[in-house]
């Protein structure tokens, strides 16, 4: 058989019956796939978790292991639910093509199997799973790993819930003068490394990056999974932020370039988490106070001449596991009372 | 419904669809398995299990439907759909007329296969 590529697609038929499976296999072969057989659906199961399919093919009445428990298990299965499945049977009754449909089978063909049908339907399919692929992968590029497994698992709604969490906001400082300096294709490109590193500090400790504008971001610790100490992790992943970056500017002064140096608010309590948009467009985002302090705190750092700044629920979350200094209160931008300001010494400013 | 074990239409549609020498193979694996399916259905029928005489009537009827043996399809789903009165009442009788239709099918599927 030839080599698989991008445009042959890999099939699995399952049936209990010989002639039916060489006969689906044959009218597969002839339209150009490579086809897989299995005779029952407990070993289509260890073969669609042991190697990739584009598409099955399901019978539904087979001894050991039926149709219906295969597409139940494939549902309830991340890696398998969004596999097509074409359920191929005689069985007779509306009821048992609606109990199909909704275990989530993508189309129904009664057997025998009119080819020209057959051919079709796989055609659509298959373009419809190439569709939902390049989804899932423009989705791993634009969210996180936990963003991406919670609209896996609960479904996408707009509208949020009441979660306590914290919510960080990094800057890099003087980027606007920074990016004047230089032509914006090393803009691009150092842009890319310094995401990379702030994502890699983030995820490390459990946050999620919610939005990202310019050099900013806005990052989230604590939903849409609950995370335990989400205040500590939102600190230690800023102070390994911070060393990370003053790491790079020793590289970057090495070649001679500019230093670069950052800002990061933190803040921590009770806000609204969720999905902010519209059903086209939108972002896993949290609001409230909490998130306006965060940002406030981030702005003030200049000021403050300290790179990292938090809120007085986030020190106290902290426990003296880290050490900060408190800095009395602070009148941020955009709001009528002070905020108690925290300072987290990073070793970078002790050195 | 036709008097022929095997409707022509059928038979030579699906040698259009799948090849001719590819469908005497797959008549070569149906001969093969058709006596298994038959001891099968008498042997849930003895054994009193109504599940596997409907699934191997089940079977039967599609690759019976496949061929164009339109009768021992139509015989193997009336046996599917009554196999848990059939198996109850311990009919074996029930069974003869759809042995009687596939050795007749069987012949002319050989005839075909080698024509």
């Amino acid at each position: 058989m030839a080599d698989r590529t991008a445009a042959v697609a890999r099939l699995l038929i399952v049936d209990d019956n010989k002639v039916n499976r060489l006969l689906l296999a044959r009218q597969l072969e002839l339209a150009g796939h490579n086809a897989a057989v299995a005779e029952n659906g407990r070993v289509a199961l260890e073969l669609l978790r042991r190697e990739p399919f584009d598409l099955v093919l399901l019978d539904m009445e087979m001894p050991e292991m039926d149709g219906f428990q295969v597409l139940e298990q494939m549902t309830g299965d991340l890696a398998l639910r969004d596999i097509p499945v074409i359920v191929t049977t005689s069985l007779e009754g509306i009821d048992s093509t609606v109990r199909c449909i909704e275990l989530g089978a993508e189309d129904y063909l009664h057997k025998p199997v009119n080819p020209v049908l057959l051919k079709a339907r796989i055609g659509a399919s298959l373009e419809k799973k190439r569709l939902r692929d390049r989804q899932k992968e423009l989705m791993r590029r634009f969210a996180t790993p936990e963003v991406e497994r919670d609209l896996a698992t609960s479904g996408f709604a707009l509208g949020g819930k009441r979660v306590d969490a914290s919510v960080m906001f990094v800057d890099i400082r003087g980027f606007t003068t920074l990016a004047e300096s230089q032509p914006p294709e090393e803009t691009i490109e150092l842009l890319n490394t310094y995401y990379t590193l702030m994502f890699d500090a983030i995820a490390g400790h459990g946050g999620i990056v919610s939005l990202m504008i310019g050099d900013g971001l806005m990052v989230i610790f604590g939903a849409p999974a609950p995370l335990p100490g989400h205040a500590e992790a939102a600190v230690r992943a800023a102070l390994e932020m911070v060393e990370t970056m003053a790491l790079f500017s020793i590289e970057r002064e090495r070649a001679g370039k500019a230093p670069l140096a950052i800002g990061i608010g933190i803040a921590s309590g009770a806000m609204v988490a969720g999905y902010v948009g519209t059903n086209e467009r939108a972002t896993y985002t949290c609001v409230g106070d909490v998130v306006n302090v965060a940002s406030r705190l981030e702005s003030h750092t200049k000021a403050a001449k300290r790179p990292i700044l938090i809120d007085a629920a986030t020190a106290a979350a902290l426990g003296g596991r880290v050490p900060v200094e408190a800095l009395g209160p602070v009148e941020v931008k955009g709001r009528a009372a002070p905020v108690e300001a925290f300072a987290v010494a990073a070793s970078s400013e002790r050195d | 419904m036709s008097d022929a074990a095997i409707d022509a239409a059928t038979f030579r549609e699906l040698q259009e669809a799948a090849g001719a020498e590819f469908v005497a193979e797959l008549v070569g694996t149906f001969l093969d398995e058709a006596p298994r399916m038959t001891n099968a259905l008498a042997a849930a029928l003895a054994a009193g299990d109504a599940d596997a005489f409907r699934r191997t009537a089940h079977s039967l009827k599609s690759n019976a439907a496949t061929f164009g043996a339109l009768q021992l399809a139509a015989l193997a789903r009336e046996l599917e759909q009554r196999a848990a009165g059939v198996v109850a009442a311990g009919d074996a009788r029930a069974l003869d007329a759809l042995l009687a239709e596939h050795a007749r099918v069987a012949s002319a599927l050989a005839e075909l296969k080698d024509g």
